[in-house]
């Protein structure tokens, strides 16, 4: 219940944090907590030093930026939930509002869900599916990440050693883009076993464009580019979303635990894919 | 000055206004100035050798106290309270403290003394522990197979006990039988998650040699006993608190290591010491309930009428037994297996057996929710195969006529209207409607299910000879002590322990009624081995008709005193006092009367009072039932499965039910409604899963589903008392009924649901990935 | 050590903490406000939760560091001197505990939802109240409580 003993910092600057960062490589950034200290407090993690960032004004806030929006990372779930600028976002609202718990949602932030990379967290379904954008710091400077390029294993992002999340940058819904993120979710963590957001863009009563992210039934949060595939030109309709979905989950990388084994989360893929991709489109 | 009746009353509880305020007291929030910490290292390894601990480098530690292992303790056991007859029960030993051998994770190698529990715990893991790693087996029916892993020399094939049970000729019935339903059954390991994980914290006063222990538990007095007959300090010597409790539902009624610990270590170091339990200590360590297997065959008439039943059930009792364990796979399992039906003829053998996991123990229910599980489910079954409504079959098998009735168990039902509370139940929650919703819903491809189960169990646990003749080391009867002060202000003093159940009101409401004083005028005292007499405890759903008797019977003692006393100050004869609205008077001269108070006084001053009687206003008395109780009802489930992942929602959940007369319907309600929450718990959600080596991979609220709100409907409660007979209040009991009778409920409506599907039976828990796997098997 | 400040129920603190304390430890054991209870390890129990700077936290996880210069209520700090809060009457009225382990978070996550949602359905009372777990009441009357309250405090305002 107690964690190991650690320092705790909190810069002012991002500046500081970068160097207090690259001093003591057995440091690991705080954001919201809510994903590292149970790993602390279960000893399963014992970093020598915190450095919290909630002093660092410029990660926060949500603002509109051409056309899109750009989330600082030390956003909570709850701030996104309410935030004006991402109103139109309903995918990630959908997410927003159903992570975790109420005060889950009050501490959580979404660039520490994003650094994370937990494999069964829901947020990177819905960036995937959103098409962000990672924006970072480090000691060579900034840089954005594809999202496509960011979830690369089991806890592990493209982020190199001693970056710090800066903010993620949605991009402008091009029209006739409607979105949701159904999951289902672990009857005791909440996590999800399988989530999946869909972004479905209908043009003279076809789907145009979509991205589908799924997150929860594998080692890392992916696109399901099959689906994606088979569901571009079709008319959208629940018959056409079915025969895309059908073999959502074949070939996928597919995790097993004791509430869902892998043949029941692979075959659960198309289930909520089919369950995603009605909802963005029924919000059409 | 009258008072109002208080029998039957929906009083809010007195215990809430220092909950509802944060000014509870459970153990971990008792101030103990200069209270040590202790950590217990436990071990990672189900079955192991320990070949060597090395503490050195914890004790060097800066902060730490003393680090004990098992060399440095005494060899005291973990008892168990129970031998049962005729079982050729073999008792494993087991120790508080492994000191050459580990059986299950999370036992015990080591304890860390410090000054604070990040301390105590840094230390731990500076203990350097070497296992030598042995087979593991986790599953009863394989450890009882010839090659599998032994715990324990001398108890062969990893049985500790055979237990049978029988009555009626079970072969005439079976070869008089048209049809018999076999079915094998499993009823899953749960693990209690008490929301207060367990805590007991020490001190010891060197000068006195008085030893405290504060101790989150549901029977402190037994406790106590225990824990003075192992370690040998007088039972005047030890004071056993258990303060507020943050409930039990079982897993706090027995004695464990960790208490024997504290009282010896504080003892020890003279120092006071306290352990709170983490919840992953609590998934480790504190006892789990059911792991049954059963193989179920059930002979019946094809008009449906029961002929037989045959049930042989491998109980997983885990690594060592506590206190009840061989009692709650046996007869308070097999003894409720007739159920409350007129079954002919039934045969029981339950095989207990000591796998390596954590050890099986009383859960809410006891051994009655496993009873009632299998004979309502397999009910369903024959209802499908036979073709005859649900409702229909428990119809035509009720035990019906006169009560007592003598059941094939050799238990002795005490009154009951079986048939009275289905159709009331079918009537009030609209069995024909639902059905009607459930054909509509069907025509739109959407799967509804209607599940009934009715339900027995037996309570007010329990008549003392009873006990010993099942082989239980105690008695059950329970004590009540009520003292009338000078000023006619109530103490009384219970052996019962509320830890959530509200005695503090429900027992004052009694005491108000019998002994004619205002219901604020009563306190309740429990919970402490020092100010109450003795006291078996709250388990059972014994506390109102065992302790709520004893208190009653105390109260009535108390008028016949002031009759006494009243008689002896208006020159009457006692014979012709009566005692009503808080006056004696005499009967036919309400004019010539004594106010209550009057007669405690004089009761105290003693001036002008009759020669034969001892002064006070105290009374005492140790109640003994000599009958079970046996509460009964009809629930009935409505849920609806989603077949495309199998996810069962709970929908509506009707309660039905008999606890006998009502004290506090409030009350009554609300236990009703957290045990139903803990059945379908167990039919929906909750799972205690080992891997193969004996790794608890439910060990967290992350991976074991403790029912969230989200999760459980609404539920519908009524109450159809019919009262009981073997108390004078005719209550029986009402804090276990809702467990026992809703998980074959919530299972019956999810096989209902899928009936078109050719689903006969899915093994709980009913969780969405079991339910699809079904759905898929039968396409 | 690290020097904090928080201001809990009104009143300002200024203690020494390690980095590690827990805000939960910190009420209870530098504070003395037993009142906050930890009932799991893994934030899922929700008997911790007490608010910052006015919303709903698991003060298990939340370091008192992180309280820093915030401002905490606990259940201690909810009622108004002797007048109970609305929850608290709701809980009593309604049976809405039996142990009462959980309660403090209990009302204190109800609190935060009210605040947000004056007037919420029963669905969106489980909902709020999802990340507080309680084994003895089922949450029939939990729900009836937190209704009550609401309606409770509905009329007041309208008054």
């Amino acid at each position: 219940m107690i964690p190991s003993a650690f320092e705790y910092a909190t810069p002012a600057t991002l500046n500081e944090a970068m160097a207090m960062l690259a001093a003591d490589e057995d440091a690991k950034l705080l954001a919201g907590g809510h994903s590292l200290l149970p790993t602390m407090k279960l000893r399963l993690a014992a970093p020598t030093k915190l450095i919290d960032l909630r002093k660092i004004g410029e990660l926060r806030g949500v603002s509109a930026s051409g056309g899109g929006a750009r989330i600082g990372a030390m956003t909570t779930y709850a701030e996104a939930t309410a935030s004006a600028a991402l109103k139109g976002y309903a995918a990630l609202i959908d997410a927003t509002s159903i992570i975790g718990d109420t005060q889950v949602r009050n501490r959580g932030t979404i660039g520490g869900a994003m650094a994370h990379g937990d494999p069964a967290a829901d947020l990177p379904a819905v960036m995937l599916a959103l098409g962000a954008t990672v924006n970072v710091i480090g000691s060579a400077g900034s840089r954005a990440i594809a999202i496509d390029d960011f979830f690369v294993g089991m806890l592990t992002t493209a982020l190199e050693e001693g970056e710090i999340i800066t903010s993620i940058d949605l991009p402008a819904l091009a029209a006739g883009t409607s979105t949701a993120y159904v999951k289902f979710a672990n009857p005791a963590s909440g996590y999800a076993m399988v989530g999946v957001a869909a972004s479905v863009t209908m043009s003279g009563g076809k789907v145009s464009a979509c991205r589908i992210g799924l997150t929860g039934a594998g080692p890392s949060a992916t696109r399901l580019e099959g689906v994606e595939q088979a569901l571009t030109g079709s008319d959208g309709s629940e018959a056409s979303i079915a025969s895309a979905v059908a073999n959502a989950g074949d070939g996928l990388d597919i995790l097993g635990d004791i509430h869902a084994g892998e043949d029941y989360r692979r075959a659960m893929v198309s289930v909520y894919a089919k369950r995603a991709i009605v909802a963005a489109i029924a919000r059409a | 000055m009258t008072t109002e009746t208080m029998f039957g009353r929906a009083l809010k509880r007195r215990e809430d206004p220092r909950l509802i305020t944060g000014r509870g007291q459970y153990v971990d929030d008792i101030q103990i100035p200069g209270v040590q910490r202790i950590f217990f290292l436990r071990s990672p390894y189900a079955h192991a050798m320990i070949t060597s601990i090395d503490t050195s480098a914890a004790e060097a530690h800066p902060g730490v106290m003393k680090v004990y292992t098992g060399k440095d303790l005494p060899a005291v056991p973990v008892p168990c309270g129970v031998n049962l007859p005729d079982s050729n029960q073999k008792t494993p030993p087991y120790f508080m403290i492994a000191t050459d051998r580990v059986r299950h994770t999370g036992e015990i190698v080591a304890a860390v003394v410090a000054s604070d529990i990040g301390t105590a715990r840094d230390a731990a893991e500076k203990i350097v522990v070497e296992y030598d790693p042995l087979p593991v087996v986790v599953d009863a029916e394989k450890s009882v197979m010839d090659g599998a892993p032994q715990l324990y020399d001398g108890i062969d094939n990893n049985i500790t006990f055979d237990w049978k049970l029988g009555g009626g000729d079970i072969d005439a019935a079976f070869a008089g039988a048209e049809v018999v339903i076999k079915q094998r059954l499993v009823n899953q390991r749960l693990i209690p998650n008490a929301m207060e994980p367990r805590a007991v914290a020490g001190r010891y006063d060197s000068a006195t040699g008085d030893l405290t222990l504060w101790d989150t538990d549901q029977n402190p007095h037994i406790i106590r006993l225990l824990i003075c007959m192992l370690t040998g300090i007088a039972e005047n010597k030890l004071r056993v608190i258990a303060p507020d409790v943050g409930g039990g539902f079982g897993s706090k009624i027995f004695l464990y290591a960790e208490q024997l610990l504290v009282t010896t270590i504080t003892k020890d170091l003279a120092t006071p010491v306290k352990w709170v339990e983490t919840r992953s200590e609590n998934f480790q360590a504190t006892t789990h309930g059911r792991d049954h297997v059963s193989y179920v065959e059930m002979a019946f008439m094809k008009s449906g009428k029961l002929c037989g039943l045959k049930v042989k059930t491998y109980a997983n009792m885990g690594a060592f037994m506590t206190a009840f364990a061989p009692l709650v796979p046996t007869f308070l399992y097999g003894t409720l297996l007739s159920g409350v039906y007129d079954l002919p003829a039934l045969r029981v053998e339950t095989i207990g057996v000591l796998t390596n996991t954590m050890a099986v123990d009383a859960y809410r229910g006891a051994g009655r929710p496993e009873a009632s599980y299998l004979l309502e489910r397999v009910m369903d079954i024959a209802a499908d195969e036979l073709n005859i409504d649900p409702a229909e079959i428990r119809r035509m098998n009720f035990i019906k006529g006169e009560f007592p009735h003598m059941a094939v168990t050799g238990m002795n039902y005490d009154s009951g209207d079986y048939e009275g509370n289905l159709d009331k139940a079918l009537a009030q929650f609209g069995y024909a409607d639902w059905r009607a919703k459930q054909a509509e819903a069907k025509a739109k491809g959407r799967y509804l299910g209607i599940g009934l189960s009715c339900y027995i169990e037996a309570c007010g646990i329990a008549p003392s000879k009873m006990v010993g003749m099942m082989g239980g080391g105690v008695g059950l009867w329970e004590s009540g002590t009520i003292r009338v002060h000078p000023t006619g202000k109530v103490t009384a003093y219970t052996g019962a322990h509320s830890h959530g159940q509200g005695h503090e009101t429900t027992f004052a409401q009694l005491i108000s009624d019998t002994l004619g004083v205002p219901y604020d005028n009563v306190e309740i005292v429990h919970g402490d081995t020092n100010q109450v007499q003795f006291g078996m405890g709250t388990y059972g759903s014994r506390s109102l008709a065992v302790g709520g008797t004893a208190l009653l019977k105390s109260a009535q003692k108390l008028v016949e005193k002031g009759k006494k006393i009243a008689a002896h100050l208006l020159e009457a004869n006692a014979a012709d006092i009566e005692y009503k609205d808080g006056s004696f008077s005499v009967k036919g001269s309400p004019d010539r009367s004594k106010a209550f108070g009057e007669v405690v006084l004089m009761a105290y001053l003693a001036h002008n009072y009759p020669a034969d009687l001892e002064p006070g206003f105290e009374e005492q008395t140790f109640f003994d039932p000599t009958n079970f109780t046996f509460p009964e009802g009809t629930y009935m489930a409505i849920v609806e499965v989603d077949p495309e992942t199998g996810t069962v929602t709970p929908l509506n959940f009707y309660c039905m039910d008999d606890c006998g007369n009502v004290l506090n319907p409030l009350i009554a309600e609300g236990q009703v409604h957290g045990g139903v929450a803990q059945g379908i718990g167990q039919a929906l959600y909750e799972n205690a899963v080992y891997d193969e080596n004996g790794q608890l991979i439910s060990g967290s609220m992350m991976d074991y589903a403790v029912p969230k709100i989200t999760q459980l409907p609404s539920y519908t409660t009524e109450f159809a008392p019919v009262p009981s007979p073997s108390n004078p209040m005719g209550v029986k009991g009402i804090g276990e009924a809702g467990t026992i009778g809703s998980t074959a409920a919530i299972a019956n409506a999810v096989m209902d649901a899928l009936s078109s599907m050719n689903i006969r039976h899915i093994d709980l828990p009913l969780t969405s990935q079991n339910v699809w796997n079904a759905i898929q098997a039968a396409k | 050590m690290t020097t904090i400040t928080v201001t809990v129920n009104g009143k300002s603190y200024t203690r020494d903490v390690e980095p590690r304390t827990l805000l939960v430890h910190f009420l209870r054991e530098n504070l003395s406000l037993t009142g906050t209870h930890v009932g799991c390890d893994t934030s899922q129990c929700g008997a911790c939760v007490v608010h910052m700077d006015g919303v709903s936290v698991k003060s298990c996880t939340t370091l008192a560091v992180q309280a820093d210069g915030a401002s905490v209520t606990t259940i201690e700090g909810l009622a108004n001197g002797t007048e109970l809060h609305a929850l608290q009457e709701g809980f009593w009225e309604k049976h809405g505990l039996q142990c009462g382990y959980c309660t403090p978070g209990m009302i204190m996550s109800a609190a935060d939802l009210l605040k947000n949602n004056p007037n919420p359905t029963d669905d969106e009372i489980r909902h709020g109240l999802e990340g507080n777990l309680c084994r003895c009441t089922g949450y029939e009357n939990i729900v009836r409580a937190v209704r009550y309250a609401a309606e409770k405090m509905n009329t007041v305002n309208a008054d």
